[in-house]
């Protein structure tokens, strides 16, 4: 059993703790520039005794079991599993608040990709040893996402990217050989294929496009397809340009094209499945999640067995999805940095991945797991995402990305709905992401 | 035939009987309400509440003044050479407060108090319309009578954010909503169908609360009011207008005057029906969470600040102007006069 043992020593050290921030929050006068504590100074991992894992819930009971193994092994330095929200946001608030008040209560901490240069750059993660993780042997995109400015600072835990659902039986019927590699084919295969009597009420694509981070990866990929980038390797905002407008063009002239469903704007991931799983769309751009749901058999999917999944098309060739997925950290002010180092390493082994692919659909981050025919004949989408994730970019790497990611949702929502043109909304976001990194 | 009366209670300051201007029905019984308390009392008094007090200083002095001082403040934060943050607050008086009116925050701002204001308005008005329909619906007598009552109150009951994700399945693009009118319109994208989108959700929960509270005003009316209005051959209009009315006023007016301050905090219905960061419907509560969210406590605060200000003032014109009898000392004395009118009615039918 999982026990909080220290339940109550905790909540009054982090009462204390509160306490002592809320005296310091609103004692302090008009002090400029206070340094913070050097996070870096202390990152020579030390100290072990029990610690606690703090992560968003694991439906499937994957991480559960590696934790079990975990404590069965090492009965003094035992992990305890500190649960967070489902929602994201609120998964972030919280971590930010416990580095904030500097308390020792979270340990290991699972953040999401996009959080990594925000924690990193506020040290309220440690930078890891180069050894921490085996690199050599995981996808180069998921350990490039782990980094902040070429320090290493997560372990990849899972990742996630981009599928492309195509409807195989109306390809077939339309006498398409193969899946589209490009909008452009994507557009003709539409014309042959909504031409079909049975797909006289279809539409042609669809992705994510309601005011939501969704939007933000839909951006981001449809710009890195058309070859251009949201931010440099040093931060800076590149949406002003030729390829960034051709991206989001895409996009755009999808709307006005009568390309997507006109009620695609209100789409998340959600929706969208539903659209192709009852037959409203031909493609779909989504995560590799659905793939369960939508070959069941059950009779509540009408397009089980019907339908093929790809890389996601480009404006020349295939397209480049972004990175989803999770890295692990260790907090700096947590007292028992060895065992939490040592835990990171156990939980992120290629070992220990491989035992959680029984439970759980989470991607790895180890490539050779894509190919290995027990696990794809468990998980038929594997040997296509790797394909997905082998070319990935990750989302803009920024300290403010929650700054950032709100300018992208703006300018390009207005630009899908019409209300800016491509050109002002590109502009305007280049003026406000511009404005973000000079903070 | 009329006495003072004895202090009501031992606790804090004698009111003044209150006048307000709509009644006129004041008789002036009462009027010697402020005599008659001792020093000894008073102490005691004092004693009594002290708890209270301290409570409520913890609670509700403490954090606003905690965020006050927070407003006052900015987050300075920039990157060093190895990418690290160097952070410090520096205060910056009400730097914070001016940018609330000038450029990009500043449109954001005016977006949202505008939003804030209109939902305001336009829910309380239509929910007291409604309350009140609902209100006289569950007074009459007929059979089914409590199940009405019990059904009415189901929105209520619904926590926010659940009915927000109730309403989100009906609004959305292929939703029960669109195929019922057989349109196609995007409740839950920008735009004016989601203001309205968060309207009719918002109605739809919160009439039964100022129903409720009508009711109860309602239960109170003798019932002899009527039938002597009857007899005068009043109809069922008149007799809304001339009696139902002026007498569920003072209940109305708290009802109202409830809604409209939580109306004016109003959050989680938008957040979880259209979504953060939507324009058309984000409200002055959402924009401080939201600048919480992105580590802007300066700003936050100086949100959170300007939105208790203006809940405060809305709140002061209110009982002020309108005279909402919000801590029930009228009430008291409306009583107190229907006790006396009894006792005459009585020394009268002896005589």
């Amino acid at each position: 059993m999982r026990q909080r043992r220290h339940t109550w020593q905790t909540l009054l050290t982090g009462t204390a703790l509160a306490t002592a921030a809320a005296v310091g929050l609103t004692g302090c006068g008009g002090t400029t520039a206070e340094p913070k504590a050097d996070a870096n100074a202390a990152a020579a991992f030390e100290g072990r005794g029990p610690i606690n894992y703090v992560s968003s819930r694991d439906a499937s009971g994957a991480a559960n079991k590696s934790i079990e193994e975990w404590n069965a092994a090492h009965p003094d330095e035992k992990v305890t599993f500190i649960e967070l929200p489902d929602s994201a946001d609120q998964q972030r608030q919280q971590l930010v608040q416990n580095a904030q008040i500097k308390s020792d209560t979270f340990s290991v901490l699972n953040l999401d990709v996009v959080w990594n240069s925000e924690f990193a750059a506020n040290k309220w993660i440690l930078p890891l040893p180069e050894d921490a993780v085996p690199s050599g042997q995981m996808i180069p995109a998921t350990v490039d996402a782990a980094k902040y400015r070429d320090n290493l600072v997560g372990a990849p835990y899972y990742t996630d990217g981009a599928l492309f659902y195509f409807r195989q039986d109306l390809l077939t019927a339309a006498g398409i050989p193969a899946a589209p590699k490009t909008w452009d084919e994507m557009k003709s295969a539409c014309e042959k294929i909504l031409a079909l009597p049975e797909a006289a009420d279809m539409s042609c694509y669809t992705g994510q496009f309601d005011k939501n981070e969704a939007l933000t990866v839909n951006f981001s990929e449809a710009v890195a397809s058309a070859g251009g980038t949201v931010v440099d390797a040093e931060g800076k905002p590149t949406v002003d340009t030729p390829e960034a407008k051709e991206g989001l063009s895409l996009l755009v002239d999808g709307f006005k094209e009568g390309l997507f469903p006109s009620d695609a704007i209100t789409y998340l991931e959600e929706q969208g499945r539903r659209a192709f799983q009852d037959g409203k769309v031909v493609f779909l751009r989504n995560w590799p999640f659905l793939y369960s749901s939508l070959s069941a058999t059950d009779g509540s999917s009408k397009v089980a067995g019907k339908f093929g999944i790809t890389s996601i098309p480009g404006t020349d060739g295939t397209g480049v999805s972004t990175l989803g997925g999770r890295n692990l950290a260790v907090s700096p002010f947590t007292a028992n940095k060895a065992t939490a180092l040592d835990f990171i390493k156990f939980f992120t082994s290629e070992e220990q991945a491989r035992k959680r692919l029984e439970l759980s659909s989470r991607a790895p981050a180890y490539a050779a797991l894509y190919d290995d025919p027990a696990v794809v004949a468990k998980r038929p989408f594997f040997p296509t995402l790797l394909e997905s994730l082998e070319n990935a970019q990750p989302r803009p790497k920024v300290v403010q990305y929650g700054a950032t990611t709100k300018a992208i949702q703006e300018e390009a929502y207005a630009a899908l709905t019409g209300e800016k043109d491509t050109d002002t909304a590109l502009k305007d976001m280049q003026a406000k992401l511009e404005e973000i990194s000079a903070k | 035939m009329s006495t003072a009366s004895v202090p009501r209670t031992a606790a804090g300051p004698p009111r003044r009987q209150g006048r307000g201007r709509g009644t006129g029905r004041d008789t002036g019984a009462g009027a010697g309400a402020t005599a008659g308390r001792t020093p000894g009392e008073g102490r005691m008094a004092a004693l009594l509440l002290s708890p209270t007090l301290l409570v409520l200083a913890l609670v509700i002095a403490y954090p606003l003044i905690s965020a006050i001082h927070q407003s006052l403040y900015r987050a300075q934060s920039g990157l060093d050479a190895d990418g690290y943050v160097t952070e410090g607050e520096a205060f910056v008086g009400l730097a914070n407060y001016v940018d609330l009116f000038a450029g990009e925050s500043g449109r954001r701002f005016l977006n949202a108090f505008g939003n804030t204001t209109f939902f305001t308005v336009t829910t309380v008005l239509l929910e007291t319309l409604l309350g009140v329909a609902l209100a006289l619906a569950m007074n009459r007598a007929f059979k089914g009578r409590s199940f009405l009552r019990a059904s009415i109150l189901v929105p209520w009951a619904v926590p926010t954010a659940v009915s927000g994700l109730l309403w989100r399945w009906i609004f959305q693009s292929d939703g029960i909503a669109n195929s019922l009118l057989g349109s196609e319109i995007l409740w839950t994208a920008e735009g004016t169908a989601s203001k309205l989108a968060v309207i009719i959700a918002e109605v739809w929960k919160t009439a039964p609360f100022i129903g409720l509270l009508v009711l109860a005003g309602l239960q109170i009316i003798p019932e002899e009011v009527y039938e002597a209005a009857k007899i005068d051959g009043a109809g069922w209009w008149r007799q809304l207008g001339s009696i139902t009315l002026p007498l569920v006023k003072p209940t109305l007016l708290v009802a109202v005057l409830f809604r409209m301050l939580d109306a004016l905090r109003m959050f989680d219905l938008p957040f979880v029906l259209i979504g953060p960061g939507k324009e058309s419907v984000e409200t002055l509560s959402m924009l401080a969470w939201d600048e919480s969210n992105q580590l802007r406590y300066g700003s936050a605060s100086a949100f959170a600040v300007i939105l208790f200000l203006y809940v405060a003032a809305v709140a002061i014109v209110f009982v002020k102007v309108l005279g909402a009898d919000v801590t029930g000392a009228r009430q008291l004395g409306a009583k107190r006069r229907e006790r006396q009118a009894q006792r005459i009615q009585k020394a009268g039918a002896a005589a």
